[in-house]
């Protein structure tokens, strides 16, 4: 079998997504008074009549809800709808208890919670909006739990404890036009989620894609259940790539449903458009529609924080940053917060310390937290700790490369005179000390002492022997000062 | 006189004052039902040893001064699809069988946790309250207790052949196009469809949920007024409830109607009409004149659209919420597990839903899919405006419309067996009031010339019961038929 060939070229490649995001910072479910923080907790143990949609239950609106979605639609530029309704998806699986999903819809007569809306991206340094259709709320059907794959568990089990959760799904317009550009989409919309303070989507399951795929001038498939954010461009390279060794064997490729198989990753076939459900949606009547007055959301607009395109621009103004490294600062809430934090608790502090500041946040600290898989608010680093990093260096009584010697017990909470002490690695200043060792270096190199005859950048690998000997505590400029001096001496140079 | 003769507003009396107690009621309700209910069969389960259990505790709190609320143990009988906690509620469905749910609806906790009614058992009703004579229970039909080879009517028909042959002084049924004024039609009862949202639906299996709504059965207006006085108000539970203020509805029953004006549909006098019922209606319309009302002429030009429209939309929203009962849950389940779970779901909904059920799905499936949807169901709504419009421009200009409730007297069990449409358009004159959600009451007019009941019916503005209870409570002062009991016999004819 012919195997997947990798291609970049995405020139003819059409993308619009489905983001559900689940309202994790929702105390209660969507319809009913159940606990919606069901992650750690016993199977089907967070329920009631409604989210189990017993008979003679009845939805009650999460008016919480509401307001959380509005928070989002003014961040996203969405035109909020003044009033509106619920439908009934109807649809038969073991995750739906009703038999129908209570959700929106923005045809039959009905509308979506906000219409239009747009995020704006950077790709290869220039900026696009990705203009949004929709954004509407919706209940999370129940968990479903297989052993492996979907495909060969031998059981399916039903967690009801997610049943009724509130689900808001974002729809992008057809116009993303790469997985790279998928990626940077989803990125500032999970930025835009942390600073609305709705969702906390580092959690398990707490966002999930559906994508709709084509090549132009070709039938388009849907890829359902990408469950995380990673995954999507993963998915998405998967399925072009499918899509393109079919055109390239001469076959027609059809409107599909498919499912991302995140154990094997692999995009699979679920059905075809003949075996499309039709979900004959129409109104819940159970529900009274929904009004949102302009007052309402004014008060919402006047509660809503500063987003993060707002914030950059502050930042390079308050703090001398460059466009860039303010677009990364400001992209986790928590990390462009303790930046803040951090340089405010200063006054003395001015660029030079603003930069060496976000300079350590977005290299060795981001790096740290990537490996370890954290937030920043997860470790206890405390702002205080990178400051008093900084003006140890700055006063030289240590050297930025032990410095980045520091980092994971920083990040554990120990303070930098406690690790300078435990690792001993205090700036070596006393230049005795600094002779004796470029004396020894000297006498035992006498092959790079004469190369430093003809080639002046010899010496930067004798002043490396001694930073060596020293383990790197010896002050590197006093250390560079009495090695050309003792070199001159001995006639080494002039 | 013995005591299941009594109206439900005098036994209470009786029990206050301590002419009997609660246990020596409920005995003997029990031997009125166990004497009766062979015949009759409006009961799908009872409650002996529960009831009789609740009884013996009420009438220890009452010894001890202590209050036992409004109703102080009233026996009641109460529709088997409202749901009651760790009692069977089955809907008269086989695929409910088995099934007790975990909570009470919102009027149980009225009538019973809170007011202290005593239910004595479940009331036989059509399979998830579709049908208009109670032949469509998987429990096998009621009884009329005025002929028994005659239907109660439906979907409450349990509910209104318990009270009017005093298995129980009162009980609830519910309304979703005619299911409570129906029964109490021909059984010659009082039935109370309340405006929807005036009684809260927590509680209450959906069978089409825009329509739907619980009211009282009873002998007498002044026992609905009772009953409704506590199951009526807002609940945070039904976000459909309205929160106005509820009347002291049995307060306001004696006040003169001399001022008021009546309005009679003409449309709703037309082709179908038996000639006995529109002669006693319009005999029970003078009276109300008599008592000092005018009547006007009113006019329903989309009378004749109710039918279809009705059913539309009823069809439509219990496609949608029977689609919950697929046995893997609660209920019962094929017995037959081969295949996939699709295969599985569909055999356990075709062997367990009866055929009146599955009609309705499989039509209200139909008109929501895809290309009917704008020509059914849109056009359906379109039409249920319009029809609400009739109602709006005529009570603009009266206080309540009066009418026949059935254009017939009770038709023979199995009469339509065969003719499901003939059966629907026996709620041609109930029907176009859930459409519209306006209240509307039934009430005994007198009989036709095979001893059958007559129901009359009063349809009120949006939350006016107030107003066609006081109607209601005069009339029956007037023809003073209300006291007589069925005589739990064959027809002969």
């Amino acid at each position: 079998m012919e195997g997947i060939r990798v291609s970049s070229n995405y020139e003819d490649v059409i993308i619009g997504l489905e983001v559900h995001i689940q309202l994790t910072n929702l105390k209660t479910k969507l319809f009913c008074s159940c606990n919606a923080d069901y992650r750690g907790s016993e199977p089907n143990s967070h329920n009631c009549p409604i989210c189990l949609g017993l008979p003679g239950s009845l939805p009650v609106i999460n008016e919480r809800a509401i307001e959380f979605a509005t928070r989002l639609a003014l961040a996203l530029d969405s035109k909020i709808n003044d009033s509106m309704f619920f439908f009934r998806k109807n649809y038969f699986y073991v995750d739906l208890p009703k038999g129908f999903q209570i959700s929106q819809y923005n045809k039959a007569g009905g509308r979506a919670f906000a219409d239009r809306g747009n995020i704006t991206v950077k790709i290869n340094g220039n900026k696009k909006e990705i203009r949004l259709n929709r954004i509407h709320l919706e209940e999370d059907p129940a968990r479903l739990v297989h052993k492996g794959s979907i495909a060969t568990s031998p059981y399916t089990l039903v967690d009801y404890n997610r049943s009724g959760v509130c689900l808001i799904e974002i729809v992008s317009e057809p116009v993303i036009r790469s997985p790279e550009e998928a990626r940077e989409f989803l990125k500032q919309l999970r930025s835009i989620v942390q600073y609305t303070r709705i969702s906390n989507l580092d959690l398990t399951g707490a966002a999930r894609v559906d994508a709709n795929i084509s090549i132009k001038g070709h039938e388009r498939s849907e890829v359902k259940n990408i469950s995380s954010f990673k995954e999507v461009e993963r998915a998405l390279k998967w399925e072009i790539q499918r899509q393109r060794n079919l055109l390239k064997r001469g076959k027609k490729l059809t409107q599909e449903t498919r499912h991302w198989d995140d154990k094997r990753r692999i995009t699979i076939s679920l059905r075809t458009k003949e075996f499309e459900e039709d979900y004959r949606y129409f109104p819940e009547q159970d529900l009274v529609p929904i009004v949102i007055d302009k007052n309402f959301i004014q008060q919402v607009k006047d509660k809503l924080p500063e987003m993060p395109n707002e914030r950059s621009i502050r930042l390079q103004r308050d703090y001398n940053l460059s466009e860039f490294d303010s677009e990364n600062l400001v992209l986790d809430k928590d990390i462009a917060d303790f930046y803040e934090d951090g340089v405010n608790s200063v006054p003395s502090f001015g660029p030079n310390e603003y930069k060496q500041f976000c300079n350590w946040l977005m290299n060795d600290i981001s790096r740290h937290l990537n490996e370890q898989n954290k937030t920043i608010p997860e470790t206890k680093v405390q702002p205080k700790l990178v400051v008093d990093l900084i003006k140890h260096i700055n006063e030289g009584k240590i050297t930025t490369k032990i410095a980045k010697t520091f980092i994971s017990e920083m990040m554990n909470g120990s303070s930098i005179s406690k690790i300078i002490e435990k690792k001993g690695k205090k700036r070596i200043s006393n230049e005795e000390i600094i002779e004796g060792n470029c004396k020894e270096v000297i006498k035992e190199n006498p092959k790079i002492v004469e190369d430093c005859r003809k080639n002046p950048k010899a010496i930067e690998a004798l002043i490396g022997r001694v930073m060596g000997k020293t383990k790197g505590q010896a002050d590197p400029e006093i250390t560079r000062r009495i090695m050309f001096k003792m070199l001159k001496q001995i006639g080494i140079i002039i | 006189m013995k005591l299941y003769e009594y109206m439900a507003y005098e036994l209470i009396e009786k029990i206050k004052s301590k002419e009997i107690t609660i246990e020596e009621l409920i005995y003997q309700i029990y031997e009125r039902i166990e004497k009766t209910e062979d015949k009759l069969h409006s009961f799908i389960h009872l409650s002996k040893e529960k009831a009789l259990n609740k009884a013996k505790q009420l009438d220890e709190k009452l010894n001890k001064g202590k209050p036992v609320g409004r109703l102080y143990g009233l026996p009641m009988g109460i529709k088997d699809l409202i749901c009651i906690k760790d009692s069977p509620t089955t809907c008269g469905s086989k695929i409910l069988e088995g099934y007790y749910p975990p909570y009470n609806a919102t009027v149980i906790n009225r009538l019973i946790e809170k007011e202290g009614a005593i239910c004595v058992g479940r009331t036989n009703m059509d399979e998830f309250a579709m049908g208009s004579s109670t032949e469509n229970s998987c429990y096998g039909p009621t009884y009329n207790p005025w002929d028994l080879e005659r239907v109660p009517g439906g979907s409450s028909g349990g509910s209104g052949s318990c009270v009017a042959s005093g298995q129980t002084p009162v009980s609830l049924g519910s309304d979703t196009g005619g299911s409570i004024r129906c029964p109490a039609s021909y059984c010659g009862v009082v039935g109370l469809k309340p405006t929807y949202g005036r009684v809260s639906r927590y509680g209450l299996v959906s069978y089409a949920n825009s329509l739907d709504q619980i009211g009282p059965i009873s002998r007498c207006v002044y026992d609905t007024a009772i009953l409704l006085e506590i199951i009526a108000g807002y609940d945070r539970l039904d976000s459909t409830t309205v929160d106005i203020k509820v009347d002291k509805y049995t307060e306001e029953l004696q006040n003169p109607i001399s001022k008021m004006t009546l309005g009679v549909p003409k449309e709703f006098f037309g082709e179908g009409l038996e000639k006995e019922v529109k002669n006693k209606v319009k005999g029970a319309i003078n009276k109300l004149n008599s008592l000092g009302a005018e009547t006007i002429e009113v006019s329903f030009p989309h009378l004749e659209y109710a039918i279809p429209t009705y059913y539309l939309i009823a069809m439509s929203e219990a496609s949608s919420n029977l689609a919950r009962y697929d046995g893997l849950r609660y209920g019962s389940m094929s017995g037959d597990l081969s295949g996939d779970l699709y295969e599985v779901f569909s055999r356990t909904r075709s062997e367990r839903f009866g055929s009146e059920v599955r009609r309705r799905i499989i039509l209200g499936s139909y008109t929501l899919s895809a290309g009917y949807y704008d020509m059914f169901y849109i056009k359906a709504l379109k039409v249920r405006t319009l029809i609400k419009n009739d109602f709006q421009n005529a009570l603009n200009q009266c206080d309540a419309i009066v009418c026949p409730t059935m254009p017939t007297t009770a038709f023979k069990i199995g009469e339509f067996v065969d003719d499901p449409l003939q059966m629907y358009f026996m709620d041609i004159l109930t029907c176009p009031v859930n459409l519209a959600g306006l209240p509307a009451l039934s009430i005994p007019c007198g009989f036709d010339t095979k001893d059958l009941p007559i129901g009359f019916q009063i349809i009120g503005n949006y939350f006016s019961e107030k107003i066609i209870l006081n109607i209601g409570y005069l009339l029956e002062k007037e023809l003073n038929i209300f006291r007589k009991l069925a005589p739990i016999k064959d027809g002969g004819n």
